[in-house]
């Protein structure tokens, strides 16, 4: 049934706005738009409305639909990073789940609008992703759906495995302006380049490509390998695009629902509601911050008590923190928009993540002891350690370019950075499968089994192991 | 309305993107399940079972590969509801289930699709490449085809189909008849109200000078008749298959399951492609006899093996029953080749020497777990592999994942060519 646009809609967005302000959030200019169940899992399987094609996304909006027919999970809101934020309000939404929806869609918002790590995202991506997903569509006319889709396969299994800025500076143009006399920079730069001293020619091979170990690997790839077709490159190029877009958004996943929750919570409870609905709002709002399970941590629950947490130290600081830090009471507000500012997740589990909250929480390290996971540390700083570790490149292995030239013979050499966990070999070697496709050469993947380095690689036939 | 909110709700019912790749996805759930079929097919669920019962069939290769941590070394941070101690467990790594080998899908943290068939859906994946081979057109009767036949004439009909002859009969009587009214009610003949301004004749009166009974005949509308078709199955050519099956003492469960489930998809495939196809159900140890269908499929009995018996049986039911200028014959047996010395082997050659000038395919399929197979060196299928003729098929099944290539290469579809 849809609830269409009602007065009541457009006067609670009213109410959610005002107090929102009152409380000094500074979001984006929000839309919203009411839609159809579907076209909600749409938008969360696909991440952002309007892109690309391919069996993953609908794999996985067949996963949110089956769970959501189930009523295994609810999603209650989606909200895109954009200037102006858009965000989706389901059609089978009560007023009451409208409301709560909107002021927490806020508190994404204003995170969107001033989060540092927020600031170098493109704010315009929904028309970006649209205008790519138009071109990889003609790519598959042009050059067959099955083509495309195989690519896209490779591209995707190496998707994490970007930066915001590249280890290794671009290769610089190859023309060598320098030589010319008079002026340089103009379309003509080859034609006055012609009988001018020839430029010294680059040594080959004069030193490692990359000159550092390259954590970009999609980068590398679209800089470095030789046999691509330009759509080819084109389509790793949308793919690295879309992913440094969404890359704020994994690591802030904590910070970013904790405040949005903390704000809803602040919003709701400043409406006035009624009795019965602020009762059935604390059950949504104890389903949204529910804590975590015995193997999992909830995002929301998490950041939520974090930023509670943070607020009230700061309000009322201890005794040794006034005296020891100079800290004034009532700074809790000033604090939480400072830490918005600035923290990721990492750095906020990092710095406020205490023993207190810990012990409260009842946080504890586990590992797999035999054929059982095991309760292993409850040590507060050895369980913050692990949980801030394990954040390192969103919680998956590092692998880094060693070398693009490897044997002299054009071979992609990676290495994974072991930190003390082994990898899944039998997706590591599918995953070289992939890399391969895009390489065209062999590609060899260094890594640690059972403490000692082993050297993977795919030559386009076989994949072998081999002890180093 | 609050400055930086705004709200709008459009119609999203022809947005499709989510769907579509919902169905290409899919899609490629049913391409990785026949690359799989050869293991799926054998499974003991499946043959015990009667075609509607559903079965989960794990999908490995839609699996996202990327590089990632093994999922049983990484550890990781969860929350207890207070007082959680060192050594508490709060998980199990569910049991492998034993003599499965490679099973996916049971273990945390593997990404793995599980979708779910009825046995028919399977079945028809199974049999979408398979057909009788050489079969060749004889006798009158029994196989099923599909055939147009025009059956039937209506007054409807398109134009290439009408029957020129039955409407000119159908006018020429309607004229009698008017006439015959117009005379019973004193008019003048033929002076009936017109058809309608459809009426495809000259209008008017008629022109013929009454009671000549040579009056040009007038085709109305009404008069037209066509031809319909209807799809007929016709009966076309005969076959037969024989199925034989060691059931001695020497077939150890594996053999017997194996031939089991060869014979389960082989009398399916029949069934739902040739439902006219006869089946002759044979066991054999040391004496062959014909069985009904139910107790060929129960388990056997024990004892010797003289494969001859079978043979000799199936010659002899072959002659009586079903003349090779008449039937297409296929006979298939499956034995662990553990035969009564080289005596019979000899005879089972010459039997199937016979056997094969009458019949379109001799199927033999020999089961050896692959453990056995390097001291088994005296064998039926050692004797048989002397025949050269291309009407013989011999082929080995070494484990549950090739009943399906045997089914395969038992039932192509194409003429064996020598």
């Amino acid at each position: 049934m849809r609830s269409g646009i009602t007065k009541q809609i457009e006067r609670a967005m009213t109410d959610v706005w005002d107090v929102a302000s009152g409380f000094g959030l500074d979001p984006f200019p929000t839309h919203f738009e009411i839609v159809p169940a579907q076209m909600v899992y749409e938008f969360g399987a696909y991440g952002i409305p309007g892109r690309f094609s391919h069996w993953t996304h609908g794999k996985a909006y067949y996963n949110m639909k089956t769970m959501y027919d189930y009523g295994l999970s609810k999603i209650y809101e989606l909200v895109i990073n954009a200037n102006p934020s858009q965000a989706f309000l389901l059609d089978t939404n009560d007023e009451l789940e409208n409301k709560m929806v909107m002021a927490h869609v806020l508190g994404h918002t204003d995170f969107f609008k001033n989060s540092a790590h927020f600031a170098p995202t493109n704010r315009r991506m929904h028309d970006a992703v649209a205008a790519s997903a138009e071109r990889i569509a003609r790519y598959e006319f042009e050059h067959g759906l099955l083509a495309v889709e195989r690519f896209l396969d490779a591209a995707l299994a190496i998707k994490e495995h970007i930066a915001p800025t590249p280890d290794n500076a671009p290769p610089r143009p190859r023309l060598a302006t320098g030589q010319v006399d008079g002026p340089t920079g103009t379309p003509y730069d080859d034609v006055l380049a012609i009988g001018a001293e020839a430029p010294e020619p680059e040594p080959e091979h004069a030193h490692k490509v990359p000159e550092k170990p390259e954590r970009d690997v999609l980068h590398f790839l679209i800089t470095h390998a030789r046999d691509l077709e330009d759509w080819q490159r084109d389509v790793l190029s949308i793919v690295h695009g879309e992913m440094l877009y969404f890359l704020p958004q994994m690591r802030t996943k904590i910070i970013n629902e904790g405040w949005a929750s903390l704000w809803h919570y602040r919003i709701m409870e400043a409406l006035d509601l009624p009795a019965a609905e602020y009762a059935q709002f604390s059950r949504m709002h104890a389903g949204v911050v529910a804590p975590g399970g015995r193997m999992h941590l909830n995002p929301y629950y998490l950041g939520f008590k974090v930023l509670e947490d943070i607020e009230r130290r700061w309000d009322s600081p201890t005794v040794e923190e006034r005296e020891r830090l100079g800290r004034t009471p009532g700074q809790g507000r000033a604090k939480l928009f400072e830490v918005r500012e600035m923290e990721s997740d990492q750095s906020l589990l990092r710095k406020y993540l205490t023993e207190g909250l810990i012990k409260d929480l009842d946080l504890y390290t586990y590992k797999l002891v035999d054929d059982e996971w095991q309760v292993a540390e409850t040590d507060w700083r050895i369980v913050r350690d692990t949980l801030v570790a394990g954040m390192d490149h969103f919680g998956l292995p590092q692998i880094v370019v060693e070398d693009g030239d490897y044997r002299h013979n054009r071979e992609l050499y990676l290495i994974h950075r072991y930190d003390g966990t082994e990898l899944d070999i039998r997706y590591a070697e599918r995953t070289l499968q992939h890399l391969h496709l895009i390489w065209n050469r062999s590609v060899h993947l260094e890594t640690i089994i059972d403490e000692r380095k082993v050297r993977l690689s795919y030559d386009g036939r076989r994949n072998s192991k081999t002890v180093i | 309305m609050a400055d930086g909110m705004s709200i709008s709700e459009s119609d999203w019912s022809l947005h499709r993107k989510g769907p579509k790749d919902q169905a290409r996805h899919q899609e490629k759930v049913k391409e990785a399940i026949k690359g799989q079929l050869g293991e799926i097919i054998s499974n003991e669920s499946i043959i015990t079972s009667d075609g509607k019962k559903i079965v989960k069939v794990p999908v490995r290769s839609l699996e996202e590969y990327t590089f990632r941590y093994d999922p049983f070394k990484k550890g990781g941070v969860g929350q207890g509801q207070g007082g959680s101690q060192q050594g508490d467990v709060i998980g199990q790594v569910p049991q492998q289930q034993p003599g499965r080998g490679r099973q996916p899908g049971n273990q945390p943290g593997i990404d793995y699709y599980e979708t779910e068939f009825t046995v028919d859906e399977l079945a028809e994946m199974v049999f979408a490449d398979l057909g009788l081979p050489n079969l060749k057109e004889k006798g009158q009767q029994e196989i099923l085809s599909e055939k147009i036949r025009f059956t039937d004439v209506r007054q409807q009909g398109i134009l290439p189909n009408l029957d020129k002859k039955r409407s000119l009969l159908q006018a020429m009587k309607r004229q009698a008849m008017d006439r015959n009214r117009a005379a019973s009610l004193g008019l003048p003949g033929g002076a009936v109200p017109a058809a309608g301004p459809d009426d495809p004749g000259e209008g008017g009166a008629d022109e013929a000078p009454e009671g000549t009974g040579r009056e040009a005949v007038r085709i109305r509308k009404d008069d037209l008749r066509y031809r319909t078709w209807d799809i007929t199955h016709e009966l076309e050519r005969n076959a037969v298959v024989i199925a034989m099956r060691d059931v001695s003492g020497s077939m150890g469960d594996f053999e017997k399951y194996i031939s089991r489930a060869f014979y389960f998809w082989m009398v399916r495939f029949l069934r739902t492609k040739y439902s006219a196809v006869q089946i002759v159900f044979i066991t054999h140890h040391t004496e062959a006899k014909e069985v009904d269908e139910g107790t060929f499929f129960s388990l056997g009995e024990s004892g010797g093996t003289r494969v001859s018996s079978a043979y000799s049986l199936c010659l002899e039911t072959i002659d009586r029953r079903y003349p090779a200028d008449r039937w297409n014959i296929y006979p298939f047996h499956f034995s662990d080749g553990d035969n009564w010395g080289d005596e019979d082997n000899a005879r089972c050659v010459r039997l199937v020497r016979q056997i094969i000038k009458r019949c379109n395919l001799f199927g033999y399929g020999e089961i050896k777990e692959e453990v056995y197979s390097r001291w088994s060196t005296s064998s039926l299928m050692g004797a048989l592999g002397e025949i050269k003729d291309p009407e013989f098929v011999g082929i080995t099944i070494k484990g549950k994942e090739d009943v399906y290539p045997a089914l395969k290469k038992f039932f192509s579809g194409q003429p064996v060519v020598a």
